[in-house]
């Protein structure tokens, strides 16, 4: 008798320990979703599919495990395409599963037929298509493994309608062996011993770490590493958490947004140990000029991320957590006192500040007080643009996967999906999603998702009626002109607008009708006084709480190393 | 500088188009790719020709690497390999001239597989170079048509 297509892919979510499956309905996954129906999975329906990628991905970052979702075949595959897009480039493990037409119709333009295999190519770490049921089980098995080892990312299997229907008694494999995939953990002994040479040698060391720390599971290790030798430690933005903000030798973010500190030590150090980082052009800056007195070591489990950007001294191909394992069996504190008084004193000099007088809520005040308010312990998501900035810079990470966020990509609209995804995994952990006004439209449907299955989500606007990173650009480097930007415009603006004031056409959406049109709680917050007792009655409320941060419109985020300049180059702003 | 790459992969439908889209996501031209399975049925031998600077080059071999139906990926030093291809033309050829063009087909170790009256359509292999030059022979005579394959090519001895 054995299985059909569409039980294999249950009992293999079940075998595979899937908790939750982010999806959405359609007439090429009907069988999938019938045995759904009978499974202990529990299924959640987004509004979206792209939500349900989102999703997927804030639950695979919150808990390290993949995450699973399900759409039909042609604009259900392709809503999914931005959020696998995005889980792509910031090494999210995810396993997506779409239905397809009947494989005899593959080809014929039917309907609601789309190549989906052929559109995620480039943006999956692997894809399948299905055309043999009795391949499935062993296609289940390998995706979930290739989706969560090595660097992970996400895996896509389309299986179409008849391989759901038709019967195999093929069983699910134990474990799986695929010969053009073996991921490199251990690093290589000699190059360990090199870098603590170099440790030893190094009076300015800095460690630069990135996602892998996380992803690994290296977050200790790091710490110990430090704690052996005083190196400080900057992070990129999916490095936030891997080490904690409130120590003396962090560093906090570096790069376009980072703090000066951090950014200086880069271009003073002479030791610069890369760790699960990958030299992006938001860290760098101009690439020529990007730490020029130091000796580079990049650790990376990815021999593709290494010496692509800049030219590194010594590589180390391996899992970040066993690289420094091995590494802190040997290392050697060298001599950085020098180097240490002089990061604490750029510390002291050069603080991440804003200035903050009146009654008007400034939106870094805001996340500041997000960060009191839960006590440095919630899940923080963001949107993309200044709210990510801010919530980077002015909440301090302290644990891993604590800080989910849309680095590579960018992607507007994944903060609040994301926030549903970490909160299934964590029920009892307060989430705040950060979002701009802009973006939160992106998927402000999913208001309805967070309802239904009543998922407390803070939802915190800052709400500066702009697409504020995009106007901060146009206000420094195109002469203030505000072209596509103001989410205030209407057709009675002057064509060419850069006041903004009073006089401008009233918001729309108003977020809290909005809010209260799906049945959350809505709350507009126009006084700095009323920030903190809106987040607190906020915590305490069970149900999604959107809140409309009026925030000064046109404030900017610095300090800011314009796009391809050297990090010497920064902008400061006030601070 | 030219690379010949020699790629061992799944022979599985999709995978060429995951190589080529790798190159053609880069913006780089593919001078020439022949692809066919190899001794064991379930793997297939690419031999990829591409021009481009070393460093690019290096990020696309780690690049083919991190595809999880590559198996292997080799940049075929110069002198380290030995390497050809194959030539069909079909030249016009009057009966004046067919002593001169058998000749020129003698000389290149080509063998003639289709003869009309009017012209000749005959097979030859060997280096890229050496197929330049017999089609730079035969175009006084016209012509008509050719097919030819990108290179194969092998390591030599064991590796
Ligand atoms: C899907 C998508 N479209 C466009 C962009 C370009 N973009 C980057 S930031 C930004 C503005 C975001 O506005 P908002 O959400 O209000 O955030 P703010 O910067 O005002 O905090 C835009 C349009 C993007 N990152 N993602
Ligand atoms: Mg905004």
């Amino acid at each position: 008798m054995g299985m059909t297509g569409a039980e294999v892919i249950v009992d293999a979510l079940i075998k595979e320990d899937v908790k939750a499956v982010f999806g959405y309905p359609g007439g090429a996954v009907i069988d999938i979703f019938d045995c759904l129906y009978d499974s202990p999975i529990n299924f959640y329906l987004v509004r979206h599919e792209q939500a349900a990628a989102h999703a997927a991905d804030g639950y695979a970052k919150a808990t390290g495990k993949p995450g699973v979702c399900l759409a039909t075949s042609g604009p259900g595959a392709t809503n999914l395409v931005t959020g696998i897009a995005t889980a792509n480039m910031d090494s999210i493990p995810m396993v997506a599963i779409t239905g397809q037409v009947p494989a005899a119709m593959i080809g014929n333009d039917a309907f609601q037929e789309v190549d989906i295999t052929g559109i995620t190519r480039p943006i999956t770490k692997h894809n399948y298509l299905v055309k043999d049921v009795n391949d499935l089980p062993v296609i289940m098995k390998e995706a979930f493994y290739i989706a969560s080892t090595g660097r992970p990312g996400p895996v896509l299997i389309d299986v179409p309608k008849n391989v759901q229907q038709q019967r195999t008694n093929v069983t699910y494999p134990d474990s799986v062996k695929i010969r053009g995939y073996q991921p490199t953990y251990q690093g290589h002994a000699k190059q360990i011993e090199k870098i603590a040479e170099a440790i030893k040698k190094a009076k300015r060391p800095l460690i630069y770490a990135g996602g892998g720390v996380l992803i690994s599971g290296g977050s200790e290790e790091l710490l110990k590493l430090v704690e052996k030798t005083r190196i400080p430690v900057t992070t990129t933005l999916m490095g936030l958490g891997c080490f904690p903000e409130t120590h003396p030798l962090s560093l906090k973010m570096l790069g376009m947004h980072g703090s000066k500190y951090a950014n200086f030590a880069v271009m003073e150090c002479d030791l610069l140990i890369s760790i699960g980082a990958r030299f992006d052009d938001r860290i760098t800056g101009k690439i020529s000029e990007f730490a020029p007195h130091a000796k580079i070591i990049h650790i990376d489990i990815d021999p593709s991320a290494i010496s692509k950007n800049v030219t590194v001294h010594v590589p180390v191909v391996g899992d970040a957590r066993q690289v420094l394992a091995d590494l802190n069996k040997i290392v050697e504190q060298g001599d950085v006192h020098a180097w240490v008084d002089t990061i604490a004193a750029w510390k002291k000099e050069h603080p991440l500040s804003y200035s903050d007088e009146g009654d008007i809520i400034k939106p870094q005040y805001v996340v500041e007080k997000i960060y009191e308010v839960t006590q440095g312990d919630a899940i923080i998501t963001t949107e993309v643009g200044q709210n990510q900035m801010w919530a980077a810079q002015f909440y301090k990470y302290t644990v891993p996967r604590q800080f989910l966020s849309s680095g590579g990509l960018g992607t507007m609209g994944y903060g609040f999906p994301a926030a549903i995804g970490a909160q299934i995994a964590f029920p009892h952990k307060t989430v705040f999603d950060i979002a701009g006004d802009g973006s939160i439209q992106m998927n402000i449907q999913e208001l309805a998702t967070a309802v239904t299955y009543k998922l407390p989500v803070n939802i915190a606007i800052l709400n500066n009626n702009y697409l504020g990173m995009v106007r901060q650009w146009q206000e420094l480097f195109y002469g203030k002109r505000y072209s596509g930007t103001c989410l205030a415009r209407d057709k009675t603006c002057p064509k060419k607008c850069d006041v903004p004031g009073t006089q401008c056409p009233t918001e729309i959406p108003d977020f809290v009708k909005v809010a209260e049109g799906y049945s959350a709680v809505g709350m507009r917050i126009t006084k700095k006084a009323d920030v903190e007792p809106a987040l607190r009655e906020a915590i305490k409320t069970k149900n999604v709480v959107v809140m409309d941060f009026v925030v000064s419109r046109e404030e900017n985020v610095f300090p800011m190393v314009p796009a391809n300049a050297s990090l010497k180059q920064m902008i400061s702003g006030i601070s | 500088m030219q690379h010949t790459l020699s790629v061992l992969v799944e022979n599985k439908s999709g995978v060429l188009a995951r190589v080529a889209g790798l190159f053609s996501g880069r913006g780089f031209n593919i001078q020439s790719l022949t692809v066919c399975q190899t001794e064991d049925e379930a793997m297939s031998r690419m031999t990829i020709v591409v021009n481009g600077d070393d460093a690019v080059l290096e990020q696309v071999s780690k690049q083919l690497n991190k595809l999880i139906d590559v198996i292997k990926v080799h940049d075929l030093h110069p002198n380290t390999f030995v390497e050809t291809q194959l030539i069909l033309v079909n030249v016009n050829c009057s009966s004046k001239e067919r002593s001169e063009i058998l000749q020129i087909v003698d000389i290149f170790n080509g063998k003639i597989v289709d003869v009309t009256s009017k012209s000749i359509i005959f097979e030859a292999t060997g280096s890229g170079e050496k197929i330049e030059s017999l089609v730079n022979l035969l175009s006084p005579f016209g012509i008509r048509e050719m097919a030819r394959t990108g290179s194969v090519a092998l390591h030599k001895g064991l590796q």
